[in-house]
């Protein structure tokens, strides 16, 4: 970068001062605004800023919460309605904090299936996938003691329920259970506790965050023809291009989000949420919020209840081994006939999963939960492996460039800093 | 031997350790036991509380007032129990049932206190995941789970899966005929 001029020099005597001591103009600089990203980049490749704009949402709206909520079992479910009713736009900061989690499992989820879809947890880029991983995992944790909060009815259960789960695991199963408790059920310890876990995640989340940057910004993006930056041509600068898509994408999905606010502000949740927290009736029909449905069918599927627990647990892990089950050199499905098909039938079978953790777990349903896990298994296990050996992979362009203006064009362009496209960055 | 020691001065020394092994050793297995010892305070504080042991003294339940059939639920430690008292059909049938075709396989008279036949005292909540099943439901005199469909008999016996195991008893004792004290068995507190 530094041969075409892009590095960052601070001008003025204070700014010189500043960068000796502290570098961190210089390394914003160099990683959002000179960084080369490829000039073919999609949407598909927004949803990143997505993620981080509603960590951001998140986290603020919670701390603005946690200053009317009251995490205890006699007083939880008063202090969610008392902001509801009393605090001034509580009912604002309450829908966006509850559609702000749903928002950021759909930005999530568009995300890991770009990432399957266009290979980009393959080679360079394992570690940086796996800490996608370990955030989703966070995520889910968060989402749920979140969710336990309000004190309503589906949070008691949903507590209930899920913590049963763990005590599934032999040996020391009930102690961790107990020490999630910190009684013999259930009850105020919890609710108190898990309140200060829920404040606590979303920082982890966020250290995990810098990492996976930070690794995104070593091995660079991928791109919708998988084939690395292999000269100038193939990138742009980070800034303006990437940062203006970013945000005009944000924007967007920002329609979403306040249309369900506005409009639909419980439509994703449960009614049976606003009914306060009773021990001795269960609702008719216990579901986890929408986002945990697929693993909550295939902890059903099985008939044993430590069988469906490693199940429903390794479905999750599984995906950190993707890098390892793909066999395939060529990273993006656009070159792979065969691999793409089975990729989107692997996108219908998540989506049945979903479907079924929603239904009553009889008859029908059961069954078809069980072949749906058998598959989702099954896709990493049998069909990434084999495919990747036996597919022959369509040509692959020779660059990026290539990708973008056909073969053989000569292209004038606004590649890399040595263009006009990039003088914004130059000058400072 | 005094030969071979002089020949090998170099190889000999490390067999006795160096003063610096030992401050290597020693403070890792400082450190090690330090972070245990700091590690412990903060999962034992997650533990039940004192106040909250406290709260789950044994609990006396008057069965005076329960009538023939009627299912009454108490609260001890947090937990649902159920205390029922059987009718007179209800303990036939279930003496008729063959032990051996259960899921979990419990003789009727495993399942309430010698002499009291007629009470039966059941944790409230599904052994599949901790729902709370629906009394004087299902196939089998008993109760039946609205969340995963497990059913249960008059005596809490677990007769359709997903429920893994009969609905465990609490511990208790009768003081008199008609009253229980749940928490103790026998005279001796629960743990």
């Amino acid at each position: 970068m530094s041969a075409h001029g892009n590095t960052y020099v601070p001008r003025s005597r204070l700014a010189k001062w500043f960068e000796s001591r502290l570098p961190i103009v210089g390394l914003v600089h160099s990683s959002f605004v000179a960084f080369p990203v490829p000039r073919n980049l999609t949407y598909f490749w927004t949803f990143g800023a997505i993620l981080i704009a509603f960590l951001g949402i998140q986290i603020i709206t919670g701390v603005w919460l946690a200053m009317h909520y009251e995490p205890s079992a006699k007083g939880a479910f008063d202090s969610v309605e008392h902001i509801m009713r009393d605090v001034n736009y509580g009912w604002l900061l309450r829908y966006a904090h509850a559609n702000g989690a749903s928002m950021f499992f759909v930005a999530v989820y568009v995300h890991i299936f770009r990432n399957l879809y266009y290979g980009s947890y393959k080679a360079p880029r394992e570690v940086l996938y796996i800490l996608g991983v370990v955030i989703y995992l966070l995520m889910m944790a968060t989402a749920f003691l979140g969710y336990t909060l309000p004190w309503g009815q589906m949070s008691y259960w949903g507590a209930t329920v899920i913590t049963n789960i763990l005590a599934a695991i032999p040996v020391v199963g009930d102690t961790i259970q107990s020490l999630l408790w910190g009684g013999y059920s259930v009850g105020n310890p919890t609710v108190n506790r898990f309140f200060s876990l829920h404040f606590l995640l979303p920082w982890m989340i966020a250290g995990v965050v810098v990492l996976h940057v930070w690794a995104l910004h070593v091995t660079g993006q991928n791109n919708p023809t998988g084939i690395p930056i292999k000269s100038s041509k193939d990138a742009v600068p980070f800034t303006p291009y990437a940062t203006i898509k970013d945000v005009f994408a944000v924007v967007v999905f920002m329609i979403l989000f306040a249309w369900f606010i506005f409009y639909q502000p419980n439509y994703l949740g449960h009614a049976d949420n606003y009914v306060p927290a009773n021990p001795a009736v269960t609702p008719a029909h216990i579901v986890p919020e929408w986002y945990f449905l697929p693993f909550y069918a295939i902890l059903r599927a099985v008939p044993s209840k430590l069988g469906g627990v490693i199940l429903m647990f390794s479905a999750v892990l599984i995906l950190a081994l993707a890098p390892w089950l793909d066999t395939s050199r060529v990273r993006s499905c656009n070159y792979r006939p065969i691999y793409r098909q089975f990729f989107w039938v692997f996108v219908a079978v998540c989506v049945i999963l979903g479907w079924l953790g929603a239904k009553p777990p009889e008859g029908g349903y059961v069954i078809a939960s069980q072949i749906c896990t058998a598959y989702y298994f099954a896709h990493f296990l049998v069909v990434m492996p084999l495919v990747g050996l036996f597919e022959t992979p369509t040509p692959l362009p020779g660059s990026i460039l290539e990708s973008v203006t056909g073969p053989g064009k000569q292209v004038g362009g606004s590649g890399m800093p040595a263009g006009a496209a990039a003088a914004p960055t130059t000058k400072g | 031997m005094a030969n071979t020691t002089a020949a090998a001065p170099a190889g000999a020394a490390p067999q006795e350790g160096t003063r610096r092994d030992f401050l290597f050793l020693a403070t890792g297995a400082g450190l090690a036991v330090g972070a245990g010892a700091v590690a412990w305070p903060f999962v034992a504080s997650m533990a039940p509380d004192a106040a909250t042991i406290a709260a789950g003294a044994p609990l006396e339940v008057d069965l005076s007032p329960i009538t023939d059939g009627q299912i009454v639920n108490v609260f001890w430690r947090g937990k649902l129990i159920f205390v029922r008292k059987l009718t007179e059909k209800e303990i036939t049938d279930m003496k008729a049932v063959p032990v051996g075709q259960l899921i979990d396989p419990a003789a009727a008279d495993t399942r309430v206190k010698k002499g009291h036949e007629q009470w039966l005292v059941v944790y409230g909540n599904c052994t599949h995941l901790g729902c709370v099943p629906i009394g004087h439901s299902g196939n089998f005199e008993g109760w039946s789970c609205p969340c995963h469909g497990s059913q249960f008999d008059a005596l809490g016996r677990v007769r359709r899966g997903p429920a893994p195991i009969n609905l465990p008893i609490p511990p208790y004792a009768f003081q008199s005929d008609t009253k229980i004290r749940i928490g103790e068995e026998g005279g001796k507190a629960a743990a």
